[in-house]
């Protein structure tokens, strides 16, 4: 025989994850809080997030082929993951101009900027989402309200989140127990009977994408239980200490982005720390910072800003918390 | 068959697709080759020196050359007749080699060899004698890492081994030489574990063996010594189950310290077979001219266990299994997580050659390497607690001391980081580089300091 056989290092098999299949993965883990979505917003919140993956894809596109004329990363599917979550965040009444505005800003400044998937710092999502936020406060914060929803606040089609009538009632004085008499009860923000954005609102359904994550091994349980912990100890703290100014632990979990945030955005391979122990920490900070902000911040919802800060600290905790060494030898000077 | 409890190391591991093809498969000899191409250097250390002539007449088991020093080892012939050449050929790793080329006649033994099958178990002779007659014999590392043996039964002064661990594992995919040996010659194998314990003066032995060998567990529990400190403990299927530090990990519990030995923690490991090797040497006189060897492949016509004699070309084992396929794409020596590929069919099976795996073409080629989306499956798999990402990174910014800083030197080269790698990123190829480098650093400063 005269052809040469080829010739590669070990090893000479493969595993069966590829990005791609992930990328598919998140995607599956997403649908029930979609399918939820859409159950209570009605058709938007079904066509919302469709326009922004394609908004999201286009511009990478865009921004690949003509402005660093590179070969095109879409079939890596991390764009159509950060589309939907970028929507996910949104509320179902937003413009859909709006939304453009906020992939590009998801993934010119986000992720292509940076150098594209595995370069950026920040999720991505959470970028245009901040923007947004930033830039059109009201369009942000009009929520719809849920079909069949009965608040004693009003009959409207829009009205606030539960976080938004907590923070709004406390700058008025009012009574915890109060403001809570006004907002649905647990079991309903536990299937997501309350306004907020898209994707947000189904603690239910968040946790079931959740399961499903554990169990395809996409992510491991560090970040998303150290962060409902870490949110749940510490308004936990608040709330016995003075219950009259605080409430419970329960409803901060439920309640605003928490659930969505830890789940699908604080578990961002690119922006999350490589060890286990440096996510626990990475988790710690989301969640204090969550409740920080909640409780004495301007804004009535915290973790957008609690993601993107602990984001920031990622480098540094991967070079300080190294995985424990086998054979590791005491140094002793 | 009784419940058993299953050890394992801790951290890190991957789960690669068994494919023990050949398992149910017999070891039967191969027909003896025309000609054999018997290296000088077959194993870890200095190059043997030739003691026989070009034109010379040699019989089987007559010794070719023989061990430079003290971490060397001894080369025989495996056939009878006539040194054709003595002359540099390419072995598994690219390089060329000196070699002897031996044209067969006949096989014609050196008498003082015992060829019976007569089982054997007095050890007659002393611990001094016994490894003399290991290096003697030129037996080294049979699981691949081919250390000579008599170098791990000299346990270095101060330090005291209390447990000898004899390696069953196989967590190589494909790979069922150990299996089937284990199988068939049980007997001897028990033989040779004493031997070995005599030699390092422990009382205890602990054969490791995975748990997807449920046959061999049991065969060997039965036959074990127990009075004589001999047990078996059967291991969780998981790779690098077999590497050596981790089997240590998971029998004792100790930890090898990074860039220590596993005396250093009491422990020696044996491959089962060099136990066998070790048997064969001690109780026969035979030196190590053969081994069995596992040719292989999900295209392969019948997947075989060989008993081989050292020197006969890759092609001929091969030939015996079949043939090449049609769509072989990658030859591979060894298992497909650690082996070498070959480019070409006359490389010769070496001591070292536990199997010959043959790969499609369409599973021959890596795939295109993608950006790293910092997944860290590498860091979690990783089973001496490294960051392969990282290591990668520095090696292509060639930051050698830092990759040195990163305990680069501990890997093991396991390769469950680029196996696990989702986007196909070349991670050990980098690490391997950064250990040449670093490799060299500490030779140059080692250099400085005497």
């Amino acid at each position: 025989m005269d052809k040469l056989l080829t010739v590669s290092l070990s090893p000479h098999v493969h595993g069966k994850d590829t990005t791609p299949r992930i990328m598919m993965g998140v995607v599956i883990a997403l649908l029930p809080a979609w399918a939820v979505s859409v159950y209570f917003f009605g058709w938007s919140a079904l066509y919302l997030p469709v326009l922004s993956v394609v908004f999201c894809v286009l511009f990478e596109f865009l921004i690949q082929k003509y402005m660093l004329k590179k070969e095109s990363s879409i079939k890596d599917g991390s764009v159509v993951v950060t589309g939907l979550l970028l929507a996910f965040t949104l509320p179902s009444n937003l413009p859909v101009w709006i939304l453009a505005i906020g992939a590009l800003i998801a993934i010119g400044v986000g992720k292509m900027s940076f150098g594209g998937l595995g370069a950026n710092p920040f999720n991505p999502a959470l970028v245009g989402r901040v923007f947004l936020f930033i830039s059109f406060p009201v369009q942000l914060t009009s929520w719809p309200v849920p079909k069949g929803f009965h608040t004693s606040v009003t009959d409207a089609v829009t009205g606030a989140t539960p976080l938004g009538l907590l923070k709004e009632g406390m700058r008025n004085g009012e009574q915890v127990s109060h403001i809570l008499k006004q907002v649905p009860d647990h079991m309903q923000m536990f299937l997501g009977y309350m306004g907020g954005s898209m994707g947000e609102v189904a603690a239910a359904a968040l946790l079931l994408g959740f399961l499903y994550l554990l169990w395809k091994k996409i992510i491991t349980w560090h970040i998303p239980v150290t962060i409902l912990t870490t949110v749940f100890l510490f308004s936990g703290l608040l709330w016995l200490i003075n219950p009259a100014n605080n409430a419970d632990p329960v409803f901060h979990l439920l309640t605003g982005g928490v659930m969505l945030g830890s789940i699908f955005m604080a578990t961002d391979y690119v922006t999350s720390p490589m060890t286990p122990r440096g996510m626990i920490y990475f988790g710690i900070g989301i969640g204090l910072l969550t409740v920080i902000i909640r409780r004495w911040g301007a804004y009535p919802e915290g973790v957008q800003f609690a993601i993107l800060i602990m984001n920031a600290f990622v480098p540094l905790l991967n070079m300080y918390v190294k995985p424990k060494r086998f054979g590791e030898v005491k140094k002793n000077g | 068959m009784q419940e058993y409890k299953l050890k394992t190391f801790p951290r890190g591991g991957v789960h690669p697709a068994e494919n023990k093809l050949s398992a149910a498969s017999a070891t039967r000899p191969l027909p003896l080759p025309e000609r054999v191409v018997i290296p000088v250097v077959q194993h870890l250390g200095a190059p043997a020196e030739p003691v026989v002539q070009k034109g010379e007449t040699v019989v089987t088991g007559q010794l070719l050359a023989r061990g430079r020093g003290f971490v060397s080892a001894n080369i025989h012939s495996s056939v009878s007749g006539k040194v054709f050449r003595i002359e540099e050929r390419p072995d598994a790793s690219g390089y060329k080699r000196l070699s002897f080329v031996i044209d067969r006649q006949g096989d014609e033994w050196d008498p003082s060899i015992d060829r019976s099958e007569t089982l054997r178990e007095n050890i007659q002779i002393s611990r001094e004698e016994i490894i003399r007659k290991i290096q003697d014999a030129g037996i080294v590392g049979m699981g691949g890492a081919t250390f000579p043996t008599h170098v791990k039964l000299n346990v270095p002064k101060g330090k005291k081994a209390d447990i000898l661990i004899i390696n069953g594992v196989e967590c190589e995919p494909y790979l069922t030489a150990d299996h089937r040996l284990m199988l068939e010659k049980s007997r001897e194998l028990m033989v040779g574990i004493r031997i070995l314990m005599k030699a390092l003066e422990v009382n205890r032995a602990v054969i490791g063996i995975e748990n997807n060998k449920p046959d061999a567990i049991e065969l060997l529990d039965n036959l074990a010594g127990k009075d004589e400190g001999i047990t078996v403990q059967p291991l969780k299927v998981k790779y690098p189950q077999g590497g050596e530090k981790q089997l240590i990990k998971a029998i004792t519990g100790r930890e090898v310290p990074s860039g220590g030995l596993p005396v250093d923690v009491g422990a020696v490991v044996h491959n089962v077979g060099t136990t066998f090797a070790a048997y064969e040497a001690v109780q026969k006189n035979k030196p190590l001219i053969e081994r069995i060897v596992t040719v292989t492949g999900k295209s392969v016509k019948e997947p075989s266990n060989f008993v081989v004699r050292i020197g006969t070309p890759v092609a001929g084992v091969i030939e015996a299994a079949g043939g090449l396929p049609e769509d072989t794409g990658k030859v591979v020596l060894g298992g497909p997580m650690m082996g070498k590929a070959i480019s070409k069919l006359d490389i010769p099976v070496t001591k070292g050659t536990s199997g010959i795996l043959i790969i499609p073409d369409s599973e021959a080629h890596r795939k295109p390497v993608q950006p790293c989306i910092r997944c860290a499956r590498c860091v979690s798999v990783c089973p001496m607690g490294l960051e392969p990402y990282l290591l990668m990174s520095l090696g292509q910014k060639q930051l050698w001391d830092k990759a040195r800083q990163e305990s680069v030197m501990d890997c093991i080269e396991c390769g469950s980081c680029s196996f696990t790698c989702p986007a196909d990123r070349p991670l050990l190829d980098y690490i391997r580089l950064d250990k040449m480098r670093v490799g060299e650093l500490i030779r140059k400063e080692k250099k400085a300091v005497s």
